[in-house]
């Protein structure tokens, strides 16, 4: 194991944590449409993708366990916390919406991901950095269906661009969250473990800026929501959706199939 | 196409001919209305491209797309091709005497009356 230089001893498997938890809690959110979307080429798509975010999930939860050192696994980490313990951002946990709203957080999240993992695959943290570069092409995938779809429903029908501008506009808000740094990234972009949250802001914008500009939809202007994912303090759904995550585990300790 | 005759016909998921009218064949009534794309994989570099069934998609750019996720998601192909089904003419099935049975009876056309040298193995 690389020696992460960590302040207080907590920051670099509190990051991992932070990355993990978001994978984990989009991938489930994703896992909602397996059945419900509009097709079912598109529920294996959706499928694909949140298996590879849980795959994500997977790898960086069992990492943050190893860097926190008190024996707790993915499963662990993944079922037996509480709401207040999870630091995902607040973009990863609000409804899924209709199939363009779902898109929409998909773009915006996977071209934050693609930036983020890009970043990382240079980490000195050499597990960060395997972790990473594994799933760069998997995100890159997810980007580039989520672009194919806002592309089609934003420069389609009237309908379809009315609903596709009104998803974008209602995601928009929650993406300056996964900007944000505070004393954590400051000290680990420093140590060379993290990626610069707000070096990743303009790549990601000249991407998304981009494909709503050929989508023919406006750039959002609205105003960041109130965040706190990453202090966790989280929306009123997200209670709901963990119950859901967590009851099996819970209610079955150590259940296999 | 070229030939009237089988205009009536097409191929769908790989069933050989299907008559497009007069049977429920799930052509341009399937859900949303997006149309049906027949897939062909190919398994490495080397080979040719395979049918391996069919999906909907709206459009041929989403059609390989949904082929990566349908078809080589446990890294069955290196390659795909996706074909509009309503664009393969196919041969009719009563058609088929005329067209196959002749070659039954043609055992000289089969590379079967070669004498196998000495040492040449698995020919």
């Amino acid at each position: 194991m690389t020696a992460v230089p960590t302040g207080d001893g907590t920051a670099a498997w509190t990051y991992a944590l932070r990355l993990g938890d978001d994978a984990l809690v989009l991938a489930q959110r994703l896992g909602e449409w397996i059945a419900a979307a509009p097709q079912l080429e598109e529920d294996v798509a959706i499928g694909n993708i949140a298996l590879d975010l849980l795959g994500q999930a997977r790898a960086l939860l069992t990492h943050a366990g190893e860097l926190e050192g008190a024996g707790r696994d993915e499963d662990a980490l993944a079922y037996f916390r509480d709401e207040r313990e999870f630091t995902n951002a607040h973009l990863c946990e609000v409804p899924n919406g209709d199939f363009a709203h779902t898109m929409a957080r998909l773009l915006v999240f996977s071209t934050y991901q693609s930036e983020l993992y890009a970043q990382l695959s240079t980490s000195v943290d050499e597990t960060l950095a395997a972790i990473a570069a594994k799933a760069l092409k998997e995100v890159s995938y997810h980007r580039d269906h989520a672009t194919q779809w806002v592309l089609r429903l934003g420069d389609g029908t009237d309908e379809s661009h009315r609903r596709m501008q009104a998803a974008v506009e209602a995601v928009w808000p929650y993406t300056a969250e996964l900007f944000e740094a505070d004393r954590l990234t400051d000290e680990l972009v420093v140590a060379g473990v993290a990626a610069d949250p707000v070096a990743m802001q303009p790549p990601w914008a000249a991407y998304v800026t981009a494909v709503l500009q050929q989508a023919t939809l406006p750039v959002p202007a609205t105003v960041p929501a109130v965040t706190g994912g990453r202090r966790g303090v989280h929306t009123e759904q997200m209670g709901y959706l963990l119950a859901e995550m967590q009851h099996l585990a819970r209610s079955h300790p150590g259940a296999t199939w | 196409m070229s030939d009237p005759a089988n205009e009536h016909l097409t191929a769908e998921g790989g069933h050989g001919a299907v008559p497009t009218t007069g049977v429920p064949t799930g052509i341009g009534r399937s859900a949303r209305d997006w149309p049906l794309w027949e897939v062909f994989v190919r398994s490495r570099r080397g080979l040719s491209h395979t049918h391996v069934g069919s999906l909907h998609a709206p459009d041929a750019e989403m059609a390989v797309r949904n082929a990566r996720d349908l078809y080589t998601r446990r890294q069955e192909g290196v390659s795909i091709w996706v074909v509009p089904a309503g664009q393969i003419v196919a041969s009719s099935p009563d058609e088929k005497d005329a067209f196959f049975d002749p070659a039954a009876d043609k055992i000289y056309r089969h590379p079967t009356f070669y004498d196998i040298p000495e040492g040449v193995d698995h020919l």
